[in-house]
């Protein structure tokens, strides 16, 4: 009884803590139409891809770009065309405050070869860094604009990585993702897919 | 028959141990290779400039041992997968470790966030970013740097001086043994005491007009600072090991290192960044280079307590130490040398 007093004063003393804890839980109304394939926490459902964790600016970015057509989707399309710009923002805000849990993903025993060679090594013969040096060590993302990849359906991972290729992506800042898919050759594409979708999708106990 | 066999086995395992100890013998100890390479100088910058004489081919006419005949000289490193599992093999994978993560495996003397496969892509394998197996074969050396014969344990030891911003591990610690053995490895086949094809950072044009900070600074915001972050200070991964490394303040490399030179930054990053689509021209990579390290930075280990003294004596080459930019004199504010935890 005496502990709803104090809870009152500590929001009043720390009212941004409090609405940052209120918000953050709460589903924009807007997302109903992403848990169905992405799941009620973001965290995915078969071969469509987790929401969860990936990075607000980035999140955003993907959302315009299905929306405008630059990243096609048949799926996406419309969905994201339908969304108001604040609508996409919020989404972008939810999602990347939701975290994957331990466990979730696809997670399984990573193949050895030359998927994870490239994934860890890249291939400087090309000129190709490995995929950790930007999307950080066990492809768990690094900042706002190296989104996490371990975990990821493997089918979802090499789709993006055609897409590149194909040019129904958009290259990614500085054109840094076109540039390099267009290197790969089927057998990268597949083999790095797989490596990475093997990867655990949360911050435990992944360090390689 | 399995017995003539195993017999003709024997012998050429025999016959080759004893023509490799022979080639060994041949090819001199330590004595006549000091006396061969100790009048050479280093190269003019440590990293930058592949000096003179661009390769002129390796020779490989010079009888190589049996063993390496096929691979002398070798275009490329033994793969990872060649590594022995043995004690060298373990020192070896150690060397690599550090090499990869210094902070975590020789975080007694890296005083910065940098590691070195930063500057050395492909753990010190790719050949546009100054290769381990280059440096190898041609130490010991007279270092400008230091105005005397440096072997390789101790041109090691500067690169944690300097660069790590940290202190020298011992020559015979661990540290130094497994990066001089994972060296070795890398330099399997490379010629001793040859100028290799690759070595250093490849050239970069002089540009076309001289550095400038402006310029330097908007080809940063629209090429480095994705991933260095906007004001240099590099950018933390998921798990929170260094993702990409800070380019200037206390946890890059100091104002001693190579690095800090405008024309050996504006090698490194013409050959070899933005990462994976180095497509900058010459000029951006030197206004740029100038750019970065017109910085604040660690002090210079050897500084003496005066920036102008310290610059007048050590800084005598195309760096900004002492320099004035936007009022204030590059050094006077420097955080402290040789941070390690």
């Amino acid at each position: 009884m005496a502990r709803l007093p104090v809870i009152v004063v500590l929001c009043l003393l720390f009212p941004s803590a409090y609405a940052q804890q209120n918000t953050a839980n709460t589903a924009p109304p807007a997302a109903q139409s992403c848990v169905a394939c992405h799941g009620a926490q973001g965290q995915g459902t078969g071969s469509y891809p987790h929401l969860a964790g990936l990075g607000e600016a980035y999140f955003k970015r993907q959302l315009d770009a299905f929306a405008s057509g630059e990243r096609v989707n048949a799926i996406m399309k419309p969905i994201a065309s339908g969304l108001s710009e604040e609508q996409r923002q919020a989404l972008a805000g939810y999602f990347s405050a939701l975290a994957m849990q331990p466990g979730g993903g696809q997670a399984g025993e990573a193949p050895t070869g030359p998927g994870r060679e490239l994934a860890l090594h890249g291939r400087w013969q090309q000129d190709l860094p490995a995929c950790v040096q930007c999307h950080g060590p066990g492809g768990l993302g690094i900042g706002a604009d190296f989104p996490p990849i371990a975990g990821q359906p493997a089918g979802y991972l090499r789709n993006q990585l055609k897409a590149w290729r194909s040019g129904d992506r958009p290259a990614g800042p500085q054109g840094l993702m076109g540039h390099i898919a267009e290197q790969l050759d089927a057998d990268d594409l597949k083999a790095v897919a797989e490596y990475f979708a093997s990867l655990p999708a949360a911050k435990e106990a992944n360090n390689e | 028959m399995s017995r003539s066999l195993a017999i003709v086995i024997a012998g050429s395992v025999l016959v080759a141990g004893v023509a490799w100890s022979l080639a060994t013998l041949l090819t001199g100890g330590t004595e006549d290779y000091r006396e061969r390479f100790a009048s050479e100088s280093a190269p003019a910058s440590e990293a930058g400039s592949s000096a003179a004489g661009q390769p002129s081919s390796p020779s490989s006419s010079q009888a190589p041992s049996p063993q390496t005949a096929t691979a002398a000289p070798s275009t490329e490193p033994p793969p990872r997968s060649a590594i022995p599992d043995n004690q060298f093999g373990d020192l070896v994978r150690q060397g690599e470790r550090i090499f990869n993560d210094t902070g975590q495996y020789a975080d007694a003397y890296a005083g910065n966030d940098l590691s070195c496969q930063n500057c050395h892509f492909d753990g010190g394998r790719y050949n546009k970013t100054a290769p381990l197996r280059s440096a190898w074969p041609m130490y010991p050396a007279y270092r400008g740097k230091n105005q005397h014969v440096n072997d390789y344990a101790e041109r090691l030891q500067g690169c944690f001086i300097y660069s790590m911003n940290g202190k020298a591990p011992p020559r015979d610690g661990e540290v130094i043994q497994a990066l001089q053995a994972y060296s070795f490895w890398l330099a399997k086949g490379m010629p001793t005491g040859e100028e290799p094809e690759y070595r250093g950072f490849p050239n970069v044009a002089e540009p076309p007009e001289p550095p400038s900070f402006g310029r330097g600074e908007t080809v940063f915001q629209a090429n480095c600072a994705l991933c260095h972050g906007e004001n240099g200070q590099g950018q933390k991964a998921a798990d929170d090991s260094m993702g990409f490394p800070p380019l200037w303040g206390e946890g890059s490399y100091n104002w001693g290192a190579g690095m800090h030179r405008v024309n050996t930054a504006a090698a490194f990053i013409k050959a070899a960044m933005p990462l994976g689509k180095p497509d900058l021209t010459d000029q951006q990579a030197w206004d740029v280079a100038l750019f970065i390290n017109s910085h604040e930075r660690p002090q210079d280990p050897r500084f003496n307590g005066s920036v102008q003294e310290t610059g007048e004596r050590f800084h005598q080459h195309q760096g900004q130490y002492g320099k004035t930019v936007d009022g204030r004199v590059l050094g006077e504010n420097a955080p402290p040398s040789g941070t390690v935890p």
